[in-house]
């Protein structure tokens, strides 16, 4: 077992590239020797079982769009969380009242986004 | 490794990035565009950071922030780009021409 | 070997870069900015930038990825080979060249012979985080007013009412 910064990443690169060989290789294995018959209906995109309707290009609605966007915020909020999460026992205090008041503010945009209905699902 | 390497790379996606906003016609691509641009910027602090004396992170750092405002950019840019789509049913930057008079 | 698998990632990166503003179907645009994005995360694993190399990973391919996509779907893009280019799409290709052409050489030149130090035994999430929760707290705080207006804006502006 390598270690060091970069052995330690060298030994996830070596475990990365051995899952990626598995399950390509099992997959290109299928391919090669599994028999193929296509027809129409066996062509058509699979969708639980029911027939598809439309093209596979629908418009989706808005909502989806608020939850990406409420999420890419959050995510960046949780990004600061784990350095603090790490430091915080050094610096005490000071860096509670920080965070605090990092999260407080989010919280308004939160606050604003439920007055606005947006995480209701209608 | 040499700084040199770090700095063309940065440089030929700073340019595709150019290439990608001024030659695209679909908004979301040229957002695309404009985060490879930004993502190029933070290689360049964080190449900095490592090439320059001393031990302080300060390019890691703004790496972070970079990335940070990016999402927020984002987020309102493709906010921006669906008004537009809802209003005038294109996001074809040659057709969208609200502020031209 | 540090500087071989540069190499790779970086041609790699670089390709997808290209192919993501050069394709005709905007779907696949998405997916070469993935392969972009995961690309630039390695390199940053390379120059020792741990914690930023997990933030990419964590934001742009976890969420802003998702982001474009449901953007993509909203504005129910023309996929095929429609004319995806803009009437100046004569002068983009001049200015990215030379432009590349110009800034590349002499920052080859200027800083040849400078290293980037990559001798490090652990991460740096502990001084990454020492360097923003003493040195960095007023930008720490505005980073949140900055996202709270974002949020505030896209959802004002996304809202149908």
């Amino acid at each position: 077992m390598p270690d060091g910064y970069f052995g330690s990443y060298l030994t996830l690169a070596i475990y990365s590239l051995a899952m990626i060989g598995l399950v390509g290789g099992t997959l290109g294995l299928n391919r090669l020797v599994s028999p193929k018959v296509p027809g129409k209906e066996k062509m058509t995109t699979y969708e639980s079982g029911v027939d598809p309707i439309g093209s596979g290009q629908s418009q989706t609605t808005i909502r989806y769009y608020m939850f990406a966007l409420l999420f890419v915020i959050f995510d960046v909020e949780a990004v600061f969380l784990f350095p603090w999460a790490v430091v915080f026992e050094e610096i005490g205090v000071f860096a509670f009242v920080e965070m605090m008041i990092f999260v407080a503010i989010l919280a308004l945009g939160l606050l604003y986004a439920w007055r606005k209905k947006v995480l209701d699902w209608i | 490794m040499p700084l040199n390497w770090v700095l063309v790379l940065t440089t030929f996606l700073f340019c595709v990035g150019v290439y990608g906003v001024l030659a695209r016609r679909n908004a979301v691509i040229v957002l695309m565009s404009i985060e490879i641009m930004l993502n190029a910027v933070n290689l360049n602090l964080i190449a900095f950071n490592g090439a320059l004396e001393g031990d302080r992170l300060i390019g890691q750092v703004f790496a972070l922030f970079v990335i940070a405002i990016a999402a927020a950019e984002l987020g309102v840019g493709l906010a921006i780009v669906l008004l537009i789509y809802r209003n005038s049913f294109t996001v074809s930057l040659d057709e969208v021409n609200l502020l031209k008079w | 070997m540090q500087g071989l698998i540069f190499l790779v990632v970086a041609a790699t990166s670089g390709f997808a870069a290209v192919r993501l503003v050069t394709n005709k179907n905007l779907v696949h645009a998405a997916l070469y900015l993935v392969v972009t994005l995961m690309g630039m995360a390695i390199i940053f694993l390379l120059l020792t930038a741990e914690f930023v190399a997990w933030v990419q990973v964590l934001i742009y391919v976890g969420a802003v990825i998702v982001l474009l996509l449901f953007g993509l779907m909203l504005t129910r893009a023309q996929i095929g080979k429609t004319a995806l280019d803009r009437q100046q799409r004569w002068v983009a290709g001049p200015v990215a060249l030379v432009l590349f052409g110009v800034t590349a050489p002499v920052l080859w030149r200027f800083f040849d012979g400078r290293t980037i130090s990559l001798d490090r035994q652990s991460g740096n999430t502990e001084a990454l985080g020492t360097e923003i929760f003493t040195k960095f707290v007023l930008p720490f705080e505005v980073v949140s007013v900055l996202l709270l207006a974002a949020l505030v804006g896209a959802v004002f502006l996304a809202k149908k009412d």
